[in-house]
């Protein structure tokens, strides 16, 4: 989930252009890029001649970006994000959260901001020391996934990266941030050589080179729940922003998962051990790269979207259409907006009140107060929530045998493109899987058909019960 | 599934067709993905559309039924199954071909020569209406008046209605369309692109139709060729995702309206046609071109009947309650 600019949405499908325009060098910012530089530098031109182009807002400095200086323009993307986080309560001072840090521009912001604001609550916490019951300041972690065994990427390339990622984690102090660097092949085995060839062994049995692509995104959030839970993180911050959810809601049309899209885009996403958060939503990448750019926050793009498959499509065809409207991502994620979400992305943890600063405490009551959802069966490969004909497959079916029943819970985009059609391939897939995996249907192996039966019904029932609740 | 699965692929090994055992494959059908040569396709895809037609009632003997005739390829095979279904079952239905003649000297001239030869191919009669008749306005005068530059405005808003206005003005009892998978699927991504929440949940049951002339559909239309050419089920996806989208109930569509002027389905008092024409009448042809608000969805929102709901193969027929209401059904395959 750290790929491209930072993470997308929840199914492959980064923001490839905008953010791999700043791979070669951090100095060459991408064709948004460079019509912005222009303003720049004609506005220092023009400071000797005519008029200069002063900030819309302060008045006082020179304009940089968007008719804003640079202390208004990273003002106002800061105060955005904290927006964000509080008003959908994504970060309380009890947490301890984990920023999945790919380098990209997004998730450079989203570690940057988060810094910032616990910096602010430990200033706070450290003024109320002698007060009663001061707020505790939560925690910041880092994690960065190694891909490598998943490309054949340059080694040493990849060890300066990570060395440049250390360094970046290092100056956000204080408080201190601990930086996890988790090689995915971990995921097969903790020998890293033996992990690393399983992996390529799994990799061999998927045939589709979409699958292929997705599938290491799911590697990746994996392996993120994996850090988040055992070193005690009870959130995980993911720099998904507007460009790369637009591209994960064309691409998951495209893959027939239109049914799941919303549990995607939302800000809050609890179907996992560890929940998932996004505030960099409603970013465009042109204003985080643009950010990066001006406030020297370095950034790099270590791992390369492939440009092949269904992905690699779905985003130049963004691409060639925000050349001709660039808001046109911030439509396509309002048009996702409006799907209903599903119960898990809903704001759900049991703190205490005292935790939370009394005036957002209404709104977490009103979040909390949200009806409890139906549980949804979620395909133990992308963990989407299965559809009606997902479900109906699944209660007819009739499998005893361990590797078909965990088909039987695969959502329809996961069997074609990820799951080998071949027996023996097949076995193979299933055998070198990751145990993280197959353990989400062997526990839900012992789910009988009956429960299934009673988990659609509830489903289908649970929009009258909301209509006698409002006529009582 | 792992059966099914291991069936497939022993006739991708035969490369037989799957259903007579006999020919050899030529195409793949969408909704099996079994193999099979193209007689077998005309036939299978003939007792479809049939079914179709005859579960829900489709259509009654003695009506007159225009089949929608843009000389592409949608248009000549529609009008090839239905007037073959016609004499092998017996609807006793006056089918006959309807076409648009739009007045652009030289540009329809190709595709008005292929319903002319669909006329004599299968025997049905033609009938073209042009712009003439139905807005008292050649395309090429339009041009004249207002010039090249925002002729594409009227382009959209006038062929999205000829059809279903040159049914009416010949006072027919339904109007067929041919739809494909391809045209649905661009609805459902456009729908998206443009955040059309309240088309999202139907639009795969709607003869949209909508030709906007924006530059994202033309890039819609490259990126679904693209899609097909790397994974062709792309197509059928994008539409079961367009079918199984979350829509809150709350979510409404457009009201739905009649043109004080003519009659034509508007959510304004006046349809876009109604406003477009005004303005060219009295010399003033800028006005109404620019943003509305509400897309005037002119191949009509409303439902196709429920029943209808057999992917892709789905004639959707609308019935008229009102003379002046659009007709119009698809058929995708
Ligand atoms: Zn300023
Ligand atoms: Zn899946
Ligand atoms: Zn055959
Ligand atoms: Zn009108």
């Amino acid at each position: 989930m750290a790929s491209s600019c930072g993470g997308s949405g929840g199914g492959g499908g980064g923001c490839g252009s905008q953010c791999s325009s700043l791979r070669d060098s951090p100095s060459v910012v991408g064709e948004e890029g460079n019509e912005i530089l222009e303003v720049v530098e004609n506005a220092s031109v023009s400071n000797g001649h005519r008029s200069i182009l002063r900030c819309s807002k302060c008045g006082e400095e020179t304009a940089v970006y968007n008719k804003l200086c640079l202390d208004c323009f990273r003002s106002f993307l800061y105060n955005k994000f904290k927006v964000s986080v509080t008003s959908n309560a994504m970060i309380s001072p009890v947490d301890c959260v984990l920023v999945a840090f790919s380098g990209g521009p997004a998730s450079r912001v989203a570690l940057q901001f988060t810094h910032e604001m616990q910096l602010k609550s430990q200033k706070n916490w450290d003024a109320s020391k002698d007060q009663q019951q001061p707020l505790p300041v939560f925690g910041v972690g880092v994690a960065f996934i190694d891909e490598r065994a998943f490309y054949s990427a340059n080694n040493s390339e990849i060890d300066e990266a990570i060395e440049e990622i250390r360094l970046t984690v290092s100056t956000l102090f204080p408080p201190a941030k601990q930086l996890y660097v988790e090689p995915i092949e971990k995921l097969f085995s903790l020998d890293l050589i033996e992990g690393k060839a399983r992996l390529r062994k799994l990799l061999d049995t998927i045939d589709d080179p979409t699958g292929k692509d997705d599938f290491l995104h799911y590697l990746r959030a994996i392996s993120l729940q994996k850090v988040a839970s055992e070193n005690g993180f009870n959130k995980i911050i993911l720099g998904s922003c507007t460009n790369g959810i637009a591209c994960h809601i064309i691409s998951s049309t495209v893959k027939g998962q239109g049914y799941s899209l919303p549990a995607d885009v939302q800000y809050i996403d609890g179907r996992w051990d560890v929940p998932v958060v996004l505030p960099l939503r409603d970013f465009v990448a042109r204003d985080l790269i643009m950010f990066c750019h001006l406030d020297r926050l370095r950034t790099c793009q270590i791992f390369h979207q492939s440009e092949c498959g269904i992905n690699y499509l779905v985003s130049s065809f963004l691409t060639r259409l925000q050349e001709e409207n660039p808001a046109r991502v911030r439509t396509i994620v309002r048009t996702a907006e409006k799907l209903s979400p599903f119960g898990f992305n809903k704001y759900k943890e049991y703190i205490s009140d005292d935790m939370v600063p009394s005036r957002l405490r209404s709104k977490v009551q009103n979040l909390r107060a949200s009806e409890s959802a139906p549980l949804e069966t979620l395909c133990p490969i992308c963990g989407t929530p299965l559809c009606d004909s997902d479900l109906v497959n699944l209660k007819n079916r009739k499998c005893q045998v361990e590797c078909d029943v965990f088909v039987s819970y695969c959502c329809a985009s996961c069997r074609y493109q990820i799951v080998p059609k071949e027996e023996d391939s097949f076995n193979n897939f299933y055998s070198l899987l990751p145990q993280l995996f197959t353990r989400r249907v062997k526990n839900g192996l012992h789910v009988d058909h009956n429960q299934l039966r009673e988990q659609v019904e509830e489903f289908l029932l649970s929009d009258d019960d909301e209509e006698c609740g409002d006529t009582a | 599934m792992a059966t099914m699965e291991k069936a497939r692929r022993r006739t991708t090994a035969s490369s037989l067709c799957a259903i007579c055992n006999q020919n050899k494959a030529a195409l793949k059908r969408p909704k099996t993905a079994q193999q099979i040569c193209r007689e077998c396709f005309y036939s299978v895809f003939e007792d479809e559309i049939h079914n179709v037609i005859t579960e829900n009632n489709l259509f009654k003997s003695g009506e007159r039924v225009a089949i929608g005739a843009s000389g592409g390829k949608d248009s000549t095979v529609l009008a090839y199954v239905l007037s073959k279904l016609n004499h092998v079952h017996n609807y006793g239905v006056e089918f006959f071909l309807l076409s648009i003649d739009e007045g652009i000297s030289g540009y329809r001239d190709d595709s008005l020569e292929t319903v002319k030869r669909n006329e004599i191919q299968y025997g049905l009669p033609l009938k073209i209406v042009s712009y003439k008749d139905l807005y008292g306005w050649t395309m090429d005068e339009i041009v004249k008046a207002i010039g090249l530059k925002n002729n594409c405005t009227f382009c959209g808003v006038f062929r999205r209605q000829a059809l279903d206005r040159g049914a009416s003005l010949l006072k027919v009892d339904k109007l067929v369309t041919g739809h494909n998978a391809d045209d649905i699927a661009e609805t459902v991504l456009l729908n998206i692109l443009r955040g059309d929440i309240a088309r999202l949940g139907r639009c795969t049951y709607i003869t949209t139709g909508i030709y906007s002339p924006n530059a994202y559909r033309g890039f819609a239309r490259e990126f679904i060729k693209d899609l097909e050419r790397i994974r062709p089920r792309a197509i059928l996806d994008i539409i079961k995702s367009g079918e199984n989208f979350r829509i809150a109930t709350s979510t409404k569509m457009p009201e739905q309206g009649t043109c004080e002027r003519c009659g034509y389905i508007s959510s304004q008092e006046w349809c876009k046609a109604c406003v477009l024409l005004d303005g060219l009448n009295r010399g003033l042809p800028k006005l109404g071109i620019g943003r509305t608000k509400t897309i005037n969805g002119g191949g009509g929102s409303g439902g196709v009947k429920p029943g209808t709901k057999s992917r892709l193969s789905n004639v959707g027929m609308k019935e008229s309650r009102t003379r002046s209401r659009q007709y119009s059904g698809s058929v995708d395959f």
